[in-house]
This record gives structure tokens, sequence and C-alpha cells, in this order.
């Protein structure tokens, strides 16, 4: 027989442990669910020192936080449990997991997350951990005095370049657009620093090496000139893409794959509410993601009052 | 310094003694940062799963950490953290970078349950 709760979060990120929070303070029966760890993409922040009332810390110590408060609340807390099944349109919401049990719900919040978006070429799989890296904090080192590229235009891979540079002896930014979407002031600091030098308007094609990493090949999007730049390592950052793939045909998605939710954070399916990175909206911090699961728990605590239960 | 759930392996004598006292040994050898954390969570979560494995962690920059990073095995290696799966004292596998769990247990599975 099927357990039966409240309501099911699935995701455990900041957006799914507030939800939590908020949800179990108010007593509603609530399971979170998610494939990973818990923490979602915070866990991946070496350092943060932009949420308020906190003073710099890792992402992992407010995941940690998070996931105590939330439990401390009585919520159930489920990691790495991977969802086999489901059916939103039901009601209540049915899913069969990964272990064959099912669990149904009166309500449900996806907080899915988004992933790091990659190439999706098969010489990028090859070489991560050979030359490709996501985390300059943790991999910058074994590249000093050496080589890099860094592959990206927004706030994280220019930032992160600027933090190579004291490692690496040459940092090449390779960038798809004429024009980076960073802060002025990083531009600034990164044409200003003389060990990095830009190719832009590129298409990355492939990784090419033996046993590592040894050149990044890529086309000029206007001219069709074919470069290869040799490096040793190359550190990608080319943003997120949402983790909406299951949800594909059942809720409405942008074109993007962002699931599309009103004020109060409904999906055009009763009773299937989104929140934080998963959802379509313009800003994605940790402090925006925290303000969703706040929302999106107290619509569903509202839709629970006006179903009765 | 590590901070995790896992049994830490300081030292030269404890490294040797693991590899006598047990058959199967996934050995994570990395610092406290984003790659790491999550291979950490996963072996601490599959302790229940997968009893005839020890599961252990070791500092990057601890004192034992030569041990590992001398491997021929870990030569190409540029990405925490090093993961180093051990059979009867010898090193069968070693991977790097962030693994998930399915990636961790399909090694398991291959390395010590003949493909699971």
């Amino acid at each position: 027989m099927a357990h039966h709760y409240d309501v099911i979060v699935l995701g455990g990120g900041p957006a799914g442990l507030t939800a939590g929070i908020y949800l179990g303070r108010a007593r509603a029966r609530t399971l979170i669910l998610d494939a990973g760890t818990i923490g979602g993409q915070t866990v991946l922040s070496y350092s943060v020192a932009n949420y308020p009332g906190v003073e710099e810390t890792s992402g992992r110590t407010i995941s940690q936080t998070m996931l105590k408060q939330a439990r401390g609340f009585g919520c159930e807390i489920r990691a790495y449990t991977e969802v086999a099944g489901m059916d939103l349109r039901a009601d209540p919401k049915r899913f069969r997991l990964g272990d064959g049990s099912e669990v149904t719900g009166e309500a449900v919040i996806i907080a899915t997350g988004g992933v790091p978006r990659r190439f999706g070429l098969a010489s990028e799989e090859r070489f991560v951990g050979r030359g490709i890296s996501y985390c300059a904090t943790c991999d910058g080192d074994f590249f000093t005095e050496r080589p890099i590229a860094v592959v990206g235009g927004g706030n994280s891979a220019l930032e992160e370049a600027l933090a190579l540079a004291r490692y690496a002896s040459k940092v090449t930014i390779i960038h798809e657009f004429d024009h980076f979407q960073a802060e002025p002031w990083i531009i600034e600091e990164v044409r200003g620093n003389p060990k990095i030098r830009f190719l832009m308007e590129q298409e990355v094609l492939d990784f090419e090496g033996g046993e590592k990493l040894e050149k990044v090949v890529s086309v000029h999007k206007k001219t069709g000139e074919v470069s290869a730049t040799v490096v040793d390592g190359c550190f990608v950052f080319i943003g997120y893409v949402p983790n909406s793939g299951p949800f594909e045909g059942v809720v409405s998605l942008t074109e993007r794959g962002e699931i599309r939710t009103d004020e109060s954070l409904a999906t055009d399916v009763p009773g299937v509410f989104a929140a934080g990175d998963v959802r379509a909206k313009r800003y994605r911090q940790i402090t925006t993601a925290v303000a969703d699961g706040t929302i999106a728990a107290l619509s569903v605590l509202e839709s629970l009052r006006e179903k009765g239960r | 310094m590590l901070q995790t759930g896992l049994e830490h392996v300081e030292s030269q004598e404890s490294f040797e003694s693991l590899l006598k006292e047990h058959e199967n040994v996934m050995l994570c050898c990395g610092r406290m940062g984003p790659m790491c954390l999550p291979v950490y969570d996963i072996m601490e979560n599959l302790r229940d799963e997968y009893p005839e494995v020890a599961f252990r962690d070791m500092d990057f920059d601890g004192p034992a950490s030569h041990l590992v990073r001398r491997l021929p095995e870990v030569r190409s290696f540029t990405g925490l953290p090093f993961t180093l799966y051990y059979k009867d004292g010898k090193l069968v596998e070693a991977t790097s970078s962030i693994q998930t769990r399915s990636q961790v247990t399909s090694n398991l599975d291959r390395l010590y349950r003949n493909g699971g």
C-alpha cells in the first residue's frame, strides 16, 4: 500500500528544503525526495558570501543547516531516491520510487533545480578529470604555470578566469558571443589582466589529446576560421539547464525547458507547484530559491485548506 | 583536515593495514571542496548497501597523500577527488573528479560483485 503524505517535494536544494521547513512547521506531512545528494547546486559553492544574515560560509554548511531545520520540523527526507514513475494529474498524486515502493501526496512541489550545461561532446566526457574541470578552486593548482582555457562569458566564467590566472601561465577565454554577460567591474579586471587573452564568437567543436587534454578546437561563428588552442586544462562555465525532463508533456514548459508558474508558483496542473531554478524566472540565486520555496509552501498550504485537508 | 562521516586514512601504517585487513576498499582522496563532498556523501550513503566494502577517505594535503599522488595510475589526473578501488590489496580502478552515485555503484558492482 502506498504511503500517503500531504505534500511531496521533488528536490532537496534550497527551494525544496525551505518549502519543507515551512510545511513541516505547519504540520503538513511532508516528504522530500532527491535523486542525488541533499543541498542541490548549493553544495557545489565553495563559498557563499551574499546570503543575508549569514557571514561567509560554504554552500555545504548552509545546506546542512537547512536539512537539519527541515528534519527538525518533521519532514521526511530521502536522498539518492529515484522516481521511476509518476502521475501528477491524479488525485492524490502518485509516485513509484526506484525501490518499487509507492507514495502519494495531496500536492506536489517540483524543486528539481538545474544542472550545469555541458557541450554534449563525447570528448568532453573523456577528458573530465584529465584536463577538463568545472571547479577552479578545486583543481586550479594542478595547472600551475601551465596554459589553460576558460569557456564561458558570464560572471562565473570571468571570476574563475581571474582566479585561475593566479596559477596558470596563460588563460584563454573562449566565448560564444562578441561581448560578455558579466558585471562591468569583472569585465574590466579580466581585460586588464596581462595573462588573459580572448577568443570571441567561438563554437567549441572538440577536445583533443591523448592521456590528457591537449587542445580545445573551436570555430569562429562568422568567419568559419578554426582555432586549436593548446592547453593543459579547460574550465567550463557555460551556465545551467533546468532539470525538468521528467515533466515534459505534463506541465507547461517554456522553450528553454523551464516550468511556467503563476504568482503563487502554481503550474497549469492543479495541485502541482514549482520552485527554484527549475521554473521560469530572471534571477537564480540561493536567496531567490529560498523565496520560491517559501511562496510555494504557503500556496500549497492555502490550497490544502481550500481542499479541506 | 577532512570533516566527513567516513574513517580517515592519515598515515602510511593505517593505509597498509587497511589494504591488509580488507579485501575490498574504496578510498577517496580529496579536500573539503564542492567536487569532493558529493563523493564522500555517496560513500557514506552506500555503507549499508555494500557491507563487504571498506569505505575510507584521505586528505589530499595530508601526510599520507603521497601514497596516492605517486601512483602511476593517477599521473594524468587533474580533477579532485581521486577515487581508488582496491581488491586484495591491489589497485584495480581509479577515477578523477566528481562521480555520480550510479557511476560509483557501477564500479562497486563490477569490481566486487562480478557485475552486480
